[in-house]
């Protein structure tokens, strides 16, 4: 069966990679064409980049660095963020993006989402699902531009598999996220166990036995790293690094 | 000169970019006949559904320059993914007829859904080499990128030229003189795929 893939996820802010810590505080990493070219050569099973403010400013993708970012990745390449329309999709994929991610758009125009699908197939696309723990009550889905979802978290990712048609999740705890305290395991699981298609967990890897502990304690198919792909250590400086697969990764 | 045929699916920039970066530059994307004709090997690329595939290359015309060039000519082609899929006879995917050069059929995965595998197959995954060829070693310990739904099985075993496992062992290359195909996509699989495609360029 296909291997466990460990999974880099880049923040991008419209012109340089950055960290994120809970969502805020983004710290400037560096340029993402040097990043990308090195987890080349450290042999990364899969990139993935989110552009953090696309949406927030209400601005398209951009589609020649994206080009540029995609020439440069040889292992298949994710993009999330200010995808719009079917035209953003059909760009993004002409140019090199094997999977495009979608977060807002969920809530703003889940039939572009549903043509998308019928076009590209599902696993074209990869649904982001933020979550958090409110004030009060039980971890939630979480939107970063304050659109109201009202379908639990179970719900919600069902809403996405099995109504819009979308090939893969991605699971991001908010709370986790630049924490280096490790995976919300227990939400990963739940939602692992409620839906068939392949699950990213995203959010809070701090060491290799965090790794471990997602993809074999629940089954996850990937794991995405933030922190660790982008710092030496905690509180450290910038390193564009990826943890020793064999390390991790147990092939039959 | 390499052409990757475009006939209106799949992403052929990846493709194109992995022969920039192994240093091959006689390489091109075109649907034009006349390019097409005077490629010495092609590739034959493809993400989608099987009959979009054969009706995009039917609508081309491309169909009659393909047979001229591989069936005639024996020039190589590497078809991709979908690509691969297209050169076996059907596919329980559609009603159209494939190009039928590899003496095989394009069938959906059916797994025990005790395995709790997940359709498509999708993600890194190691290949078996069961004969010598030209693109990769047999003694290949490397793993591949795969995103697909249907596999082929070919009907002259021969042609099977590696296997990987999704359940049970299925063919993930084919071969039959000037005719090759992969299932796993070798421009997104970083220098071991790289690897086939220089090859592929050697031939």
């Amino acid at each position: 069966m296909a291997l466990k893939r460990i999974i880099p996820c880049l923040l991008y802010d419209g012109s340089g990679l950055v960290k994120t810590v809970k969502f805020k505080n983004p710290s400037y990493i560096g340029d993402p064409i040097n990043a990308i070219k090195i987890y080349n050569d450290k042999e990364v099973d899969e990139l993935i980049l989110i552009d953090i403010n696309a949406s927030r400013q209400k601005r398209k993708p951009n589609f020649d660095k994206i080009a540029d970012m995609a020439s440069e990745a040889f292992m298949p390449f994710a993009y999330g963020g200010g995808v719009k329309t079917f035209d953003d999709f059909a760009r993004l994929y002409k140019i090199g993006v094997e999977k495009v991610i979608v977060n807002s758009l969920i809530q703003e125009d889940p039939d572009v989402i549903k043509k998308v699908v019928a076009h590209y197939g599902a696993q074209a696309i990869v649904g982001c699902i933020d979550f958090k723990k409110p004030l009060f009550g039980a971890k939630a889905p979480y939107s970063y531009i304050g659109h109201k979802i009202k379908l639990s978290l179970v719900e919600y990712a069902h809403y996405l598999a099995n109504e819009l048609g979308i090939g893969e999740l991605m699971l991001y705890s908010v709370d986790n996220d630049g924490t280096w305290e490790g995976y919300d395991v227990e939400i990963t699981g739940q939602i692992l166990n409620s839906v068939d298609v392949p699950v990213i967990a995203c959010g809070g890897c701090g060491n290799l036995n965090d790794l471990k502990k997602v993809l074999y304690e629940t089954n996850a198919n990937a794991a995405a790293i933030g922190s660790m792909a982008v710092y030496s250590k905690k509180g450290m400086g910038v390193l564009i690094n990826f943890p020793d697969r064999k390390s991790v990764i147990i092939e039959d | 000169m390499i052409v990757i045929v475009d006939y209106g699916i799949g992403n052929l920039a990846s493709v194109l970019n992995m022969f920039k970066k192994i240093g091959v530059k006689d390489v091109l994307i075109s649907s034009d006949q006349e390019t097409i004709l005077k490629a010495d090997k092609l590739l034959l690329p493809g993400v989608g559904a099987f009959d979009a595939g054969m009706n995009n290359l039917e609508e081309s015309g491309l169909i009659p320059v393909l047979n001229k060039k591989v069936l005639e000519e024996k020039k190589p082609i590497l078809g991709i993914c979908l690509g691969m899929q297209l050169l076996t006879k059907r596919s329980e995917e559609g009603m159209k007829p494939g190009l039928g050069w590899i003496d095989g059929e394009t069938l959906k995965f059916n797994l025990d859904p005790q395995l709790k595998l997940k359709v498509p197959h999708m993600g890194w995954n190691y290949i078996k080499v069961l004969k010598e060829n030209p693109l990769i070693d047999t003694t290949s310990k490397n793993r591949f990128y795969f995103v697909h739904s249907y596999f082929v099985k070919c009907f002259d075993e021969k042609q099977s030229l590696a296997t990987s496992n999704f359940g049970a062992d299925f063919t993930c290359m084919v071969n039959k003189d000037n005719i090759y195909g992969a299932q796993f996509h070798p421009e997104k699989s970083l220098k071991f795929g790289m690897k086939v495609l220089e090859n592929f360029s050697k031939l």
